[in-house]
């Protein structure tokens, strides 16, 4: 299997503190990896970084054989990452078709993904198509924000925690998109803090801890005790 | 009857404040910027204008036409290499680097042009009139008043019709969340300040057209836009043409009253709708 995408000693700080030590992390092409961790354990920031909104070395991230780390988040996009961030992160000044269609905005390659496809996925949104995006519930938000990023066609899509602050009943809703997802090409990187969900839809499960990756495997491979000691350090 | 005559000049008269202003508004409502040389800016078009007709005898709109070009470069590289520089969560820096170039600009004109006030000749149109019900209109307080309405609108159209409009809200929004979506926000706040310089190339054009100016007239122009900005709601297009209609109308009264009192009036004007809604009487929902 060949990486599309990859670090290699990824750090990132914040002023004096630093968030990632010397994180290594291998996405195959069409492959799903999933990242839980207890929260601070440096997931977000690792999205950050590799969408390029925190700035890196060019080497400490590779994108198709490429160094990316140090290229801002505008043009990672347009190279074909494309991040859901954690809380939505709608804009409140557009409809909620406006935020969709912004989402195509720096990267206009075609694809399966328009307007269309993504009503076909979340036909709820075309019922709101002309309300604010911030004018809807917490699961519609999260599928805007969602359908936003899948707008340019990714290689691959940042999912950073797609099932906060929702009902379980609404996060199986939303997780029911994934299999489509991955059937129009996107490899995706998923963060979670609720292991069940994300081991269920991953190839492979990375553990965070402190800034750390704690324990890599495929779902199955991985014991509940490893997992556990993993998440929460091994002395809890 | 004299005093509808009062109002519908003061409301045309408004039409010129607007036009000051929504250069302005536009550049605050996407990057939260007040550009303390919006007023020399104005200035510096009126004289390239008064360049252009003086050394190849065009008409004065065509001058301006000619302007726009330059005034959105200048605009563009502006805000590309020197206030992008300074735009972050601290608002002193861009306050003072743009009282800084305020100041430079004065300075410069001063040097190029002297202190003798100047005056863009538009021949037989600025004393034309026509007459409506009965009222005697000015073609050329119309013609403002017409202009600001274009320009108005053309923004809205911008704003809520094209894809640029969407980057510019986006980018208002949230410039981090906006760079996930492609979009380069330091690009995006250079393209809406050399969209504001082609509104300011407008405003000159009436400005110069209109009274004298000299080098030094820039700050209180900055003071009458910055009022309607105000008065309209930060951020609101329409209201930045409701708030330079405020203005214009209480000046007109004022000094239908007392000749003496025509500034003062306005700035009453502002003062009370800052008491009365100190957000503005449009302010946007999102800020
Ligand atoms: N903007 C920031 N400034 C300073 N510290 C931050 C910032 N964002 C996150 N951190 C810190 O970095 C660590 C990792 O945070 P984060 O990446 O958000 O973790 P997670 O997403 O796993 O919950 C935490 O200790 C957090 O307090
Ligand atoms: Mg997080």
């Amino acid at each position: 299997m060949t990486a599309l995408l990859e670090t290699r000693d990824l750090t990132a700080r914040y002023g004096d503190f630093q968030a990632l030590f010397g994180v290594d992390l291998t996405l195959g092409e069409g492959e799903t990896v999933a990242i839980i961790g207890a929260n601070g354990a440096g997931k977000t920031t690792l999205m950050r970084s590799l969408s390029g909104v925190l700035r890196n070395g060019p080497d400490s991230i590779r994108f198709d054989g490429r160094g990316i780390g140090d290229l801002p988040a505008d043009e990672v996009m347009a190279m074909g990452i494309a991040m859901v961030p954690e809380g939505r992160k709608l804009f409140p000044s557009l409809s909620v078709e406006e935020n969709l269609q912004i989402g195509a905005y720096g990267r206009n390659t075609g694809g399966y993904w328009s307007l269309d496809t993504v009503y076909d996925l979340f036909p709820v949104l075309k019922e709101r198509r002309s309300n604010p995006g911030t004018a809807l519930s917490g699961g519609q938000q999260q599928m805007v924000a969602i359908g936003r990023a899948l707008m340019s066609n990714p290689r691959v899509l940042l999912c950073d925690e797609i099932s906060l602050g929702l009902a379980p009943v609404i996060i199986k809703d939303i997780y029911k998109a994934v299999p489509k997802i991955r059937a129009s090409g996107a490899s995706m990187i998923v963060v979670e803090q609720d292991i069940g969900q994300a081991m269920a839809v991953a190839d492979r499960v990375y553990c965070m801890m402190e800034g750390r990756i704690t324990l890599s495997g495929s779902p199955d491979a991985l014991s509940r005790e490893a997992i556990h000691n993993a998440y929460f350090g091994a002395a809890a | 009857m004299i005093w509808v005559d009062t109002i519908i000049q003061g409301i045309l008269l408004g039409g010129l404040y607007a036009l000051f202003a929504a250069g302005l508004s536009l550049v605050f409502g996407i990057m939260r910027l007040v550009n303390l040389a919006h007023g020399d800016l104005i200035v510096l078009g009126a004289y390239l204008i008064l360049l252009l007709v003086t050394l190849t005898g065009l008409s004065p709109f065509v001058a301006a036409a000619v302007a726009m070009p330059f005034m959105f470069a200048l605009g563009f590289g502006l805000q590309k290499f020197m206030l992008n520089r300074v735009l972050g969560d601290d608002i002193l820096p861009p306050l003072l680097v743009t009282f800084g170039l305020s100041v430079v600009l004065q300075n410069a004109l001063l040097e190029g042009f002297s202190a003798d006030s100047q005056r863009i000749q538009a021949g037989p149109l600025s004393t034309a009139s026509i007459q409506v019900a009965g009222l005697n209109l000015g073609v050329m307080p119309l013609m403002t008043f017409g202009s600001a309405l274009v320009v108005i609108i053309g923004l809205n159209q911008l704003f809520y019709r094209t894809s640029l409009g969407r980057a510019f809200r986006a980018t208002s929004d949230d410039p981090t969340t906006a760079s996930l979506m492609g979009i380069k926000p330091a690009g995006i706040f250079a393209k809406a300040t050399g969209i504001a310089m082609i509104i300011v190339t407008i405003a000159a054009l009436y400005l110069g057209m209109r009274s004298n100016f000299d080098p030094s007239i820039g700050p209180a122009r900055l003071i009458y836009a910055f009022e309607a900005v105000i008065i309209g709601g930060l951020g609101s297009l329409w209201g930045t043409l409701a708030g330079g209609v405020i203005i214009g109308v209480a000046q007109t009264v004022g000094a239908a009253i007392n000749p003496e009192w025509q500034i003062l009036a306005g700035h009453l004007a502002f003062l009370i709708v800052l008491l009365v809604r100190p957000r503005g009487l449009f302010p946007r929902a999102v800020d």
